[in-house]
């Protein structure tokens, strides 16, 4: 299953302050889509309205392709702060995504038991979420996602609210789960590090109103990404030569507002 | 500087003065006991001695005579009986009810704007007011007393829900829409979990309310209860007997607030 944007705009309050203008972009199977751009330039909301958690103003977000039969929530996101019901324990929080399918309660616990497994987390079955780390609970909110078997992940700065020690495992991780998967996902991000080494390609927003800058490509397949590469260095040296004055300009636009 | 200015200038070393501490309590479960024992001791000596008239204040023992008494004659049972069921009754029915407007209010737009105005109106009325209004319409028996606590349950947990539900984590629910959770999982599952916590902190203050209520109630045309027991006493002057009553008070509301506590942790072990 393809996701194709076409014309995506979006404006609040009615032609009011526009934050997303003439978006065209397109994913294709097994490929991570990282979006970039200054704060405020509208990445989290397009991403929501991929998922259809919002209405763009004008444009649509198109599937092209049936999602494989397997798939429970073809579209499914992994949010920043995880997410998780505080009142649930692991297993719960992943059971809850799969409850109002019509699966039967042992075929559930199968799933649960696989994404426990494939995301090491089996043993923490029965924990509650305030006993886990932070790297720990964007885990189970990975497993939670897995389990709904997506064709598209739509990840929201998955690894922001974490420290980096963490984040440098968890982006191990995920490298990992894409080489064994091949999962397709749009990746937001305002880390640039991060991009580099996830992305195949990166999409750069301006600021508001958001509009693809450039797209880059990077040919490096993700396993064979070393933090120290100098392709790599130098990716992230032209993203940040892109950004740097989009950001500035963005700070000062919001100290106005 | 040359060493030598450096061994002769050396500056005084001191440790740096603490300034932290204080502002944090510590458990102390040795203190209230002896409180307990000494306020009690200190009162019964002041009666004995004859420093406290014991017509207005009599002794503790002579209060726990009292008690005592009550219980032989099994005039105990009577009257707390009578008071714990029109306290169970009009508090869970009040509670219940409340529960379910609260969602309601909290839940649909419609019902938020016509009935959240109505209970910010009929919130602040002291209940015990309306009392010999529920005397014309329920009559002067149980239905008064019952509809007088459930009144003055309901408000407050109408408040403390819709309280709740709107403080309910708006990713928690955005997350379980993402995975096409539907909205009656979405409540069951989200929306009421999300919201004890404000429901319980609502049920600690209707229950002080019930038992006000239940008194003054009681004051008004009972025959059992401890609220008329309590009048009767007042009115003959049997001040142990009114000690004692109030003393029976203290228990119940203490009781009742430990068996909330215990539900808390049980349906709240999550938090924390």
């Amino acid at each position: 299953m393809e996701i194709r944007l076409k014309g995506i705009s979006h404006s609040y309050r009615d032609g009011g302050l526009t934050v997303l203008s003439d978006i065209n972009l397109s994913i294709q199977e097994g490929e991570i889509v990282c979006l970039i751009g200054p704060s405020g330039c509208g990445k989290s909301t397009l991403l929501r309205i991929i998922g259809g958690l919002e209405l763009p103003s004008a444009g649509a977000v198109l599937q092209v392709g049936d999602p494989p039969p397997k798939s429970l929530n073809p579209l499914t996101y992994i949010f920043q702060d995880f997410a998780l019901l505080p009142w649930r324990t692991v297993e719960g929080n992943i059971s809850l995504a799969l409850e109002d399918h019509s699966i039967g309660r042992k075929m559930r616990n199968e799933i649960i038991d696989d994404v426990l497994a494939r995301t090491s987390l089996t043993e923490f079955r029965k924990v509650f979420p305030r006993q886990l780390s932070g790297g720990m609970k964007q885990r189970v909110a990975i497993a939670r996602a897995l389990s709904v078997n997506p064709a598209v992940m739509l990840m929201d700065e998955p690894l922001s609210a974490l420290d980096s020690q963490t984040r440098e495992i968890l982006m191990a991780d995920l490298i990992e789960l894409w080489c064994r998967e091949n999962f397709t996902a749009f990746y937001v991000t305002h880390n640039l590090a991060e991009a580099v080494r996830l992305g195949h390609r990166i999409a750069v927003l301006s600021r508001r109103p958001g509009k693809i800058r450039e797209i880059i490509e990077i040919e490096t397949p993700l396993d064979r990404r070393s933090v120290d590469s100098p392709e790599l260095g130098r990716h992230q040296q032209h993203l940040w030569e892109l950004l740097r004055d989009e950001a500035r300009a963005a700070d000062l636009e919001l100290a106005n507002v | 500087m040359s060493d030598a200015t450096v061994v002769l200038n050396a500056p005084a070393e001191k440790p740096v003065r603490f300034r932290g501490g204080g502002f944090r309590t510590k458990p102390l479960g040795i203190i209230s006991p002896i409180v307990f024992v000494v306020v009690i001791g200190l009162w019964e000596l002041g009666s004995q001695s004859g420093l406290i008239d014991k017509l207005i204040l009599p002794a503790p023992s002579e209060a726990l005579q009292a008690l005592l008494e009550l219980i032989e004659t099994g005039n105990l049972w009577k009257h707390l009986g009578a008071s714990l069921q029109r306290l169970i009754v009009g508090w869970t029915a009040g509670t219940i009810l409340g529960i379910g407007m609260g969602l309601a209010i909290g839940l649909f737009s419609y019902v938020r704007a016509g009935a959240q105005p109505l209970v910010s109106a009929i919130f602040p009325i002291p209940k015990i007011a309306l009392l010999p209004l529920f005397i014309i319409w329920f009559g002067i028996g149980e239905g008064s007393k019952i509809a007088t606590i459930l009144f003055g349950t309901f408000f407050p947990t109408v408040i403390a829900t819709y309280g709740g539900v709107d403080n309910v984590d708006r990713t928690l629910i955005r997350m379980a829409q993402s995975f096409g959770v539907s909205w009656s999982s979405i409540v069951r599952k989200i929306i009421i979990p999300g919201a004890m916590p404000a429901i319980h902190s609502g049920l600690r203050i209707s229950i002080a309310i019930a038992i006000v209520l239940m008194v003054a109630a009681e004051m008004i045309g009972a025959e059992f209860g401890v609220g008329a027991y309590i009048l009767l006493a007042g009115s003959l002057v049997a001040t142990d007997q009114l000690i004692a009553g109030v003393a029976l008070l203290s228990a119940l509301g203490l009781i009742i607030a430990w068996l909330i506590g215990k539900a808390e942790s049980y349906l709240l072990r999550w938090r924390t």
